[in-house]
């Protein structure tokens, strides 16, 4: 079995694995950050994308192998302490999340579209950047919303609060 | 309002979520997430076939692969003692023959009837281990010949699916009377004739379906944790239909769940086999769903073809409505699969509209495809598609604004009888159509058409005023029209002696946010912080029984019932602060969170007088029992019936036949609304599902029962890029039958919206026959139909 | 997914040395098709020879007269690229045409133009701009590269290194989109250069990507879109489906052209 060691939210992390297993399998069932969830097995409904290396991807079409020596940020590192990044804090001011299952790849795909698009995000940008992320419960409505405010509160906000930018 | 109604947390307040923290930093608990130590993992080997006969199951080798524990089949099932599925409402035959429920068990022992139907379980240590050896098990079938169309299956000739039911036909029913009826329509003016299919959907909750089961030797007990909407009624049914195990050895769990709309609502195969297995390999086991397996294994929705007529005075007032729908529910009957074509469809058909006569027959029938059973709205979809197209069509044809032949036909005055059962207890849908009007700017319409015409795009518009019946139900109502439970709620209301609260409640929540508008009625009703209330759901061993959430019911069901239990709280606490402020009961007064006595400063917090109940040191136990603590159960007086209008604007690229939906707006009743912020997020949902049906959702089974849209690679799901910003409000009458005034509001966005989506559809293209969902090529190749519209 | 051996390849000599060594052996770039297709055990190589840690191959040069991008550059680097958008802005907004932002930081051209799937984007655009394909053992043009459904010339021990595209002077790409998988249903990809008009169409083909050489020839003579007024498709052969019938996908192979030679002339 390939042993792989990699930087999840900061910390160095080590297993065994199958060859095949995936890199969400291994965040959920080695590590049991199980706030990454896995909603379809065609990478088009996002709820399981992560960072890695900085830039946001789909955890379920990537192999732990390949994360080897990677840094990963999972949903579990956004927040400091009890203290919610902007991005959390403006879905949960938005309501943008009603069963959570899809947030957390809402989350993490929304720092990801700010890291390269920016702090004022308008309507049309925010939907296009969400093309492979699936919601079922909000229409959409109050996550665009949510982002659009998350990324201007990332811009005001407290510098160490974006840690996991 | 509420007394509270001004508070920042209490009735009327847009509070913020308690549950969101856990889920925005991914700490939420879905069954998925639940790790038992041990655990090992089921597959499910389904059928390729649409209809075969098993001859042969080869699972030997299979059962000697690395890491597997068991191999199950329906064999084993039936050696095992485990009952059928069971369907939970009883519908009669016109000719008062029961309905024709066919067997339906976990796993079938010689014929499979649908593609994806399980057949054989196989359970080992890892879940790709249970792959590959499913994978290994060979299945024998003898082929036989198919049917997927519901009107197909009832012709002479057809494949029989079940022996039970000649012509594939379950029930032939029928609400309302048609000798009123034909003679309305003798009597018409004008008469609007309609062929209408509402689409099949997938109800695709983006949590997959799971389940983890766990068997107690020492016990002889069970624990089921699962992605259900109601694990009480899991529980019962796995209990007394199943035979599991008795209710009191089997706990049923459902922790966060992803979702449901419906889907969660039903009790599966895949569940009854997990606790089969945990038995047998005295491990626990998961079994989580794969989407693409998903897309076979959960009941699909709607799935109706109907002819419906209007008939008309020569003043443009309806006589009579004619219905004759035959209903698709796939090749086994689901557990509520019978009510969804009958009492939640026909019951709703006069809409908005007082209709002097209407008549409705529905054929239900098996076909060789996945089950159908209730998905968000539930027969109230498929009601409003038919009522509110034929207003639509109705006006086009007579000339009249389509608003106002619907404000000359709506019921004016409440209490209304309709023909067809329902009481509508209040409402003003006048004013929910102005204010809807208004918000879309329905006037600049014109001005906006012509704008896309200079694009080369086709404009439309177009309304749905809907009503809906929700707060389901009246036990004795539903009971007497064939129900197999009660549809009341439960709640109970535990005070700690340092004067924070549990409440448990039957509800559950899965996106709802129970715990914050739960709390906010506990907090505004008792005077206390939100945070010192917390909302318990879900877990059988926590909350004595509950009939859970479906059909827009733990506000006005759910919550009532916890206002009934605060209302023995207080009672009860009155008494305590009576004791202890040294006066008499009927001189307590509570407000604000302090027991007072009239006419004096002598006051005691709530807080106080909790702690007081359980001291028991200012009275005696003879006289009042010591703690605070109280359930209550409520059974509703009547349906709650929200309603409202919802607009659509759509523009059309001719080129390619692609639906952009440039503007919706929505104005609901649902009267009084406990937390804004929450309401408008349901709105929002229920839109985005109603215009997936309407332009993109579709469940394609080909002829030989194939499911050709069987993942995300072929079934469209909506994206953030498919809506423009929703416009959103609510118009108030209080709904006279509760006592909150709430109707309810989960659905009612899957209800409006395919309606005014298609009516806008139908606007631009100026044809009134553009089949649902009107996708791109759809609307292409009624686009070559006729003759390219030049943009003038 | 079915269990194989991973291997990192470290350099191009290794990844071509652990095909030829191993049948049955496939490389891994981005694997944002191969992965979905293993997940659904449609693909079960035994092997899997991961490219990622190989240096220099992700580099994007721009010449006066050719733009090269490095086999394992990723969508998100070609599209976001300040030297792909100066040479051929058009291939630019392509890659940001692909997937979604998530898989366009795993997925990559080379992956992609060897995979050859039917419905994806980089193919149109490699036949239209005249792309030549270099890889360990040779170059080869796009017209000669592509092979049927899922099938190229590659050679199994064979690595696409990098991608050389001729500038145009004036290109667009158009998708309409599958509404469910998102990949295109019909894309067309015109480029006029000193020399010739391509127009290549993806999405729409029973055996891939392809030219078209009536709207190349009608667009010879004036670059414009009224050049393919009334030039029609033949529905023959062309894919059909529950999204879109042979019919439907010509029509719209007429659409898209006209609107990528709209596109291209700003």
């Amino acid at each position: 079995m390939p042993a792989v060691s990699m930087t999840v939210n900061g910390k160095p992390v080590r297993g065994d694995v199958e060859s095949r297993t995936l890199l969400v399998q291994f965040l959920r069932e080695t590590l049991r950050l199980t706030g990454t969830h896995v909603g379809c097995d065609t990478s088009q409904c996002g709820a399981c994308v992560v960072h890695v290396d900085g830039v946001a991807v789909k955890s379920c079409s990537m192999l732990a192998v390949q994360a080897d020596g990677a840094e990963v940020l999972t949903i579990e590192g956004v927040a400091t302490g009890d203290t919610l990044h902007p991005m959390q804090e403006a879905f949960r001011q938005n309501h943008g999340l009603q069963c959570g299952y899809c947030t957390p790849g809402m989350i993490m795909t929304a720092l990801d579209i700010v890291r390269r698009k920016g702090h004022e995000l308008d309507d049309h940008t925010i939907r296009e950047e969400l093309e492979g992320n699936l919601c079922r419960c909000t229409g959409y409505h109050n996550i665009v919303k949510s982002i659009a405010a998350g990324a201007r509160a990332m811009a005001s906000g407290d510098p160490a609060r974006q840690a996991a930018e | 309002m509420n007394a509270t109604g001004g508070s920042v947390t209490g009735i009327g307040a847009p509070v913020r979520r308690k549950e969101d923290f856990r889920f925005v930093t991914g700490n939420g608990r879905y069954t998925a997430d639940i790790g038992r130590p041990g655990q090992v993992h089921l597959h499910f080997l389904r059928s390729t076939h649409a209809h075969a006969r098993i001859v042969r199951i080869q699972a030997g080798h299979a059962s000697r692969m690395p890491g597997v524990l068991a191999v199950i089949t329906g064999a084993d099932l039936a050696g095992d003692k485990l009952g059928p599925l069971v369907c939970g409402w009883m519908i009669h035959s016109t000719d008062g023959t029961p309905m024709k429920m066919a067997p339906h068990p976990a796993l079938p022992a010689d014929t499979v009837r649908y593609v994806g139907e399980p057949v054989v379980a196989v359970i080992a240590e890892t879940p790709e281990q249970a792959r590959d050896a499913a994978e290994a098990v060979v299945i024998d079938y003898e082929e036989l010949p198919a049917v997927v169309d519901p009107a197909a299956a009832q012709r002479e000739g057809a494949p029989q699916i079940h022996e039970v039911a000649p012509r594939n036909t379950i029930f032939h029913w029928q609400l309302g009377d048609a000798a009123a009826v034909d003679s309305a329509f003798a009597r018409a003016a004008s008469v609007t004739s309609l062929d209408i299919v509402n689409n099949r959907l997938v109800p695709n909750a983006i949590e997959p379906r799971g389940a983890l089961a766990e068997f107690d030797p020492g016990s002889d007990s069970y624990t089921l944790w699962n992605t259900s909407q109601n694990p009480h009624v899991a529980r019962l049914v796995l209990s007394a239909f199943v035979g599991v195990a008795p209710e009191h050895r089997l706990r049923v769990v459902a922790p966060d769940v992803g979702g449901g709309f419906g889907s969660k609502i039903f009790i599966y195969a895949e569940e009854v086999v997990a606790l089969a297995a945990a038995r047998r390999v005295r491990r626990p086991v998961r079994w989580i769903c794969d989407r693409s397996e998903a897309f076979v294994a959960d009941a699909h929705g709607r799935d109706h073809v109907t002819n419906a007529q209007l008939a008309f005075d020569r003043d443009g007032k309806i006589l009579g409505l004619r219905v004759k729908t035959i209903a698709n529910l796939g090749a086994y009957m689901s557990t509520f699969s019978s009510s969804v074509p009958t009492y939640l469809y026909a019951t709703l058909l006069s809409g908005q509209y007082a209709i002097p006569a209407i008549h409705c027959s529905v054929d239900a029938v098996y076909t060789n495809t996945v089950p159908v059973d209730a998905y968000r709205g539930a027969g109230r979809p498929e009601a409003t598609y038919v009522i509110e197209r034929l207003m639509e069509v109705s006006a086009r044809r007579l000339g009249v604004d389509p608003a106002e032949l619907r404000r000359k036909n709506f019921v004016q005055k409440f209490p209304h009888q309709t023909p067809v059962i329902m009481s509508y207890d209040c409402g003003d849908y006048a004013a929910s159509l102005d204010k809807a009007l208004a918000l879309a700017d329905w006037a600049g319409f014109a001005a906006r058409k012509r704008e896309s015409e200079t694009r080369g795009k086709l404009r439309g518009i177009g309304l749905s005023a809907y009503i809906e019946a929700c707060g389901i139900a009246p036990s004795q109502a539903v009971g007497s029209l064939g129900a197999g439970v009660g549809l009341w709620e439960s709640a109970e209301v535990r005070v700690n002696p340092t004067g924070s609260v549990e409440v448990l409640t039957g509800s559950h929540s899965h996106g709802q946010g129970h715990e914050t508008t739960f709390a906010q009625l506990v907090s505004g009703r008792l005077g206390i912080p939100l945070d010192a209330v917390s909302i318990v759901h879900g877990d059988t061993d926590k909350v004595q029984f509950g009939m859970g959430t479906y059909g827009s019911r733990s506000g006005a069901v759910g919550m009532s019932a916890i206002v009934k239990a605060l209302d023995k709280v207080e009672a009860k606490a009155k008494k305590v602060a009576a004791h202890l402020l040294e006066a008499a009961e009927t001189d307590i007064v509570f407000e604000n969170g302090t027991f007072t006595v009239a006419g004096t400063d002598k006051a005691a917090t709530f807080g106080e007088v909790a702690l007081n109940a359980y001291l028991a040191h200012k009275f005696a136990g003879a006289d009042l029992e010591p703690g605070l603590k109280e359930g209550a159960f409520y059974d509703p007086v009547n349906f709650t019936f929200p309603a409202g209008t919802h607009v659509c604007e759509v523009e059309i690229d001719p080129d390619t036949g692609r639906v952009a939906v440039a503007r919706f707006t929505a104005v609901d009743d649902f009267g009084v609304v406990i937390n804004p912020m929450i309401v408008e997020g349901q709105v929002h949902g229920g839109i985005a599902q109603g215009i997936g049906q309407a332009l993109m959702e579709q469940a394609v089974y080909d002829e030989g029962g194939q499911l050709v849209t069987g993942s995300y690679n072929d079934y469209v799901m909506p994206r953030a890029m498919d809506f423009p910003p929703l416009v959103v409000d609510t118009t108030v009458t209080p709904c006279p039958s509760n006592p909150l005034g709430m109707k309810g509001c989960g659905e009612a966005g899957a209800i409006a919206a395919p309606a005014a989506v298609m009516n806008a559809v139908t606007d631009a293209l100026g044809t009134e026959d553009v089949p649902m969902p009107a996708n791109q090529l759809a609307v292409w190749r009624v686009l070559q139909r006729q003759p390219r519209q030049a943009a003038e | 997914m079915y269990e194989f051996t991973y291997h990192r390849a470290s350099g191009l000599r290794q990844a071509t040395n652990l095909l030829t060594k191993f049948e049955d052996a496939k490389p891994i770039a981005g694997g944002q098709s191969l992965l979905p297709m293993m997940k659904f055990r449609l693909a079960s190589p035994s092997n899997l020879v991961d490219l990622n840690k190989i240096e220099g191959l992700n580099g994007i040069e721009l010449t006066s007269r050719a733009l090269i991008i490095g086999a394992m550059a990723r969508h998100a680097e070609v599209h976001t690229s300040p030297l792909v958008q100066q040479g051929i802005p058009a291939l630019a907004a392509l890659a940001g045409l692909i997937g979604d932002p998530a898989v366009r930081h795993r997925g990559t051209i080379g992956g992609s133009l060897a995979n050859n799937d039917p419905t994806a984007d980089y193919p149109a655009a490699a036949l239209a701009l005249g792309a030549t394909i270099v890889t360990t053992k040779r170059k080869i043009a796009a017209d000669e590269f592509f092979a049927g459904l899922f099938e190229t010339v590659l050679e199994p021990d064979e690595l696409i290194t990098k991608v050389s595209f001729p500038l145009a002077k004036r290109a667009a790409y158009q998708k309409f989109r599958n509404p469910a998988s998102r990949y295109a249903i019909v894309g067309v990809f015109v480029a006029k250069r000193p020399s010739e008009v391509r127009v290549a169409v993806t999405g729409a083909g029973s055996s891939g990507a392809f030219r078209l050489t009536a709207f190349e020839e009608a667009l010879k003579s004036r670059f414009h879109p009224k050049s393919l007024e009334g030039l029609t498709v033949p529905a023959e052969g062309l894919a059909s489906d529950i999204h879109a019938s042979a019919e439907y996908r010509a029509h719209l192979i007429g659409v898209m052209a006209r609107r990528a030679v709209a596109a291209a002339n700003g």
